[in-house]
């Protein structure tokens, strides 16, 4: 089974650059659509386990991971065929995940356990379950590979991990219900979301190589109530200077200076704006809107969204390939 | 640095944390914690009292414990982080017990008590514990009164007044274009007071009363076998010749006929208040904003469906948890200081912030419209404005209290 999997990386790596897919991850609908990101047709859907959430590519974009919450696994889905190739071990109710730059480990937060689960892509074996706080959810690993980041949800606390010895060295306390963290590029900053906070917490490393909250974010919408402005996603800019933030039910991205880090503007997008991803040239930035059931495009330089594209039953995450 | 603590400041002056607060916090954050040992209590009044009309609602022997364990449980990971322990004594009184145990817990060092008793025995609690220095938290009585002219310095409340369930009954009612009610009371002191709630929900929100009737509370066992052969008859013709009425509310506060009421109406219309749509703040089916994790993590610990009473002693567990770790104090006075300030906030699994009123002590929370399977609706409803927080459309708001006993309070 496993040379079959290299030996259709190796067919799709000697084609050459294959169209950019977006996979969506339908959590209602139990489903994965595939868009492709020239045409911003949809050209498939398949059935991607149950509550289908968390979703990433392996690095050369030829594996899809899934997090089957419902199913307490990680599907494994070949990009060019969409078949199920092979599940991993998650640990119970997987909801996000993030994977090392080398395409292994896997870190995955297990929401009902109050654990990271470390698990080997090759081996297919859990090297490590790390004990976090309550409701672990948002994971983040650091450009120069030495942290993973996860955030608990009850406890609202980034939790730095070692990918070294899979000890916890640092905690810091955010707002309340920490969702999503993500790093720049560059390393120097991770961000935060705190949904029912209502703010971006921006974390750097003080000169004693411990993290602290530098500065946090928050959000004015008028005409929206406060309590509905619920930061999740978070994506930034190749080269940082853009920081966009989802706002979940407000149904809005907020597009944030990363310079000054001050709210810049709002782009409307569908309802209960969830998760985001960068097209791999970083023109375009796709967002999840569970409500509405359709992914906005946004056109990054113009920070207008330019389309939406109707999915399936509650899209959640997206993960784009990056050619 | 600086540069982005520069831009921090207006952040910090936007979300309206005092600035002592926000020095407080990033002193915690930068210092290495300190250890803190936080010991609760959680008293439960028990009363006597007659089988409930359903097998559904016995009270199980850990009844209001069990949330405390959970809490305990969900503070001590987080603590871990930070030094800090948490340890939880609980003891059940009858109410002529009640202040004896209120004393050994007193006697053991506890300054945070989480009582579960009616109205009465909460306020004689409350008293005794201002006393000793101790903050309580009321998990239990509804009563409007113990938020208004009655209200204690020391006393926060968890559960919420009849008068915040009764306004978010209410909303539903007004957004469902039902704005004739008929309402039927109980007989009782309790049953009448529920019933003034629903009156004041009714004007506050343009709804207009067109009957009232009350059931009589005649004593005797609440139910008995193929008992519904006798409510089938006799239901109906209690509930006969109503004026012109789009939806039944039921104050039935003692919990002896509201449960008879849908179906055995004369005119078919929905029942609300103590039966058929009946407003919570929890229930075992809840999933919605992460619930399902708490109601997992409970059900692995206890073996049973979360009731409302384990859910408001976890919330008042997990509001002196939240105070403790970004306070880093166990002082009762620095802990509800804390509570009463803009600074507070908790997530509960209701889709938006819980914070506190400063000027009754009252926990602002949204409240769940229950079926008995679902959550049908949860309140506030949308297009309810205040000028400070939605939230604020239930319940007492600040100018109609009479409550002097906090700083934020009417003067």
């Amino acid at each position: 089974m496993k040379s079959l999997v290299w030996a259709f990386c190796l067919s799709c790596c000697a084609m050459g650059a294959f169209a950019e897919k977006a996979f969506v991850s339908n959590e209602r609908g139990n489903t994965i659509t595939v868009i492709d990101t020239e045409s911003w047709q949809v050209i498939n859907e398949f059935s991607g386990g149950n509550r289908p959430r968390g979703i990433l590519l392996s690095p050369d974009g030829a594996l899809l991971y899934v997090c089957a919450s419902d199913d307490d696994t990680v599907r494994v889905f070949d990009t060019e065929t969409y078949e199920e190739l092979y599940t991993l071990p998650s640990g119970p109710d997987p909801e996000l995940f993030v994977i090392h730059p080398s395409g292994n480990p896997l870190y995955i937060a297990n929401e009902d356990d109050n654990i990271v689960t470390v698990t080997d892509t090759e081996s297919h074996a859990i090297l490590e379950e790390v004990p976090v706080g309550v409701e672990p959810e948002g994971m983040a690993i650091s450009p120069d590979m030495a942290w993973v980041v996860n955030t608990s949800e009850t406890t609202n606390m980034a939790h730095f991990i070692s990918t070294g010895d899979f000890q916890i060295k640092h905690n810091v306390l955010v707002d309340q219900r920490p969702r999503y963290a993500t790093f720049t590029s560059d390393g120097e900053r991770l961000f935060v979301s705190a949904e029912i906070g209502g703010t971006v917490s921006v974390i750097e490393m003080a000169e004693n190589g411990t993290p602290e909250v530098v500065a946090k974010i928050g959000f004015d919408v008028p005409g929206v109530l406060p309590e509905w402005l619920q930061p999740v996603g978070i994506k930034v800019t190749e080269d940082g200077s853009r920081i966009f933030v989802a706002l979940g039910p407000a149904n809005r991205v907020a597009v944030i200076d990363g310079e000054s880090l001050d709210v810049l503007d709002y782009i409307i997008t569908g309802q209960r704006v969830w998760q985001m991803a960068f097209t791999g040239d970083g023109k375009y930035l796709l967002t999840t809107n569970g409500n509405s059931n359709d992914v906005t495009v946004i056109d990054v330089a113009k920070e207008k969204a330019i389309k939406s594209i109707q999915v399936g039953e509650q899209p959640w995450g997206v993960a784009i390939q990056q050619n | 640095m600086p540069r982005f603590l520069a831009t921090a400041l207006p952040v910090a002056l936007s979300m309206a944390m005092s600035w002592t607060l926000s020095l407080a916090l990033s002193l915690a954050l930068t210092t290495p914690a300190a250890a803190l040992d936080v010991l609760a209590g959680v008293l439960r009044v028990d009363y006597p009292s007659l089988l409930p009309i359903s097998r559904y609602d016995l009270r199980p022997g850990d009844l209001g414990f069990a949330g405390a364990i959970l809490a305990d449980e969900d503070n001590a990971t987080t603590g871990q982080f930070l030094g800090h322990s948490y340890e939880t004594v609980t003891r059940s009184a009858t109410p002529e017990t009640a202040e004896a145990a209120l004393e050994a817990l007193l006697q053991q060092g506890v300054r945070f008590v989480v009582v579960d008793a009616r109205g009465p025995e909460l306020l004689a609690l409350s008293d005794r514990a201002a006393a000793a220095g101790a903050l309580v938290f009321n998990a239990r009585a509804s009563d409007t009164a113990l938020r208004d002219t009655e209200c204690r310095g020391n006393l926060l409340h968890i559960a919420p007044s009849d008068a915040m369930k009764a306004d978010a009954v209410a909303q539903f009612a007004i957004w469902k274009n039902w704005p004739e009610w008929m309402l039927v009371a109980g007989s009782n002191l309790t049953d009448q007071s529920l019933a003034e709630a629903y009156r004041r929900a009714a004007r506050k929100f343009g709804a207009k009363i067109t009957e009232e009737r009350v059931f009589v509370d005649r004593g005797g066992a609440r139910r008995t076998d193929s008992g519904h052969v006798l409510v089938q008859r006799q239901l109906p013709v209690f509930m006969q010749g109503a004026k012109a009425h789009d939806v039944v509310i039921a104050a039935d506060a003692s919990d002896y006929f509201a449960a008879y009421l849908p179906y055995h109406q004369w005119d078919p219309r929905p029942v609300m208040g103590s039966a058929g749509l009946r407003p919570v703040t929890m229930h075992g089916a809840h999933e919605a904003w992460g619930a399902t994790q708490l109601q997992t993590r409970f059900e692995k610990l206890t073996r049973r469906v979360i009731q409302e009473e384990d859910y408001n002693v976890w919330l008042a567990l997990r509001v002196l948890g939240e105070a403790v770790t970004r306070s880093a104090s166990t002082d009762p006075e620095v802990i509800e200081t804390y509570i009463l300030s803009d600074a507070f906030e908790l997530a509960a699994f209701k889709g938006q912030k819980v914070t506190f009123r400063n000027w009754n002590g009252q926990l602002r929370q949204p409240i769940l419209l229950y079926d008995g399977r679902i959550t049908v609706s949860v309140s506030p409803q949308d297009g309810f404005l205040h000028q400070v927080t939605a939230l604020d459309t239930l319940g007492l708001d600040r100018p109609e209290s009479n409550c002097t006993a906090f700083q934020g309070g009417s003067q």
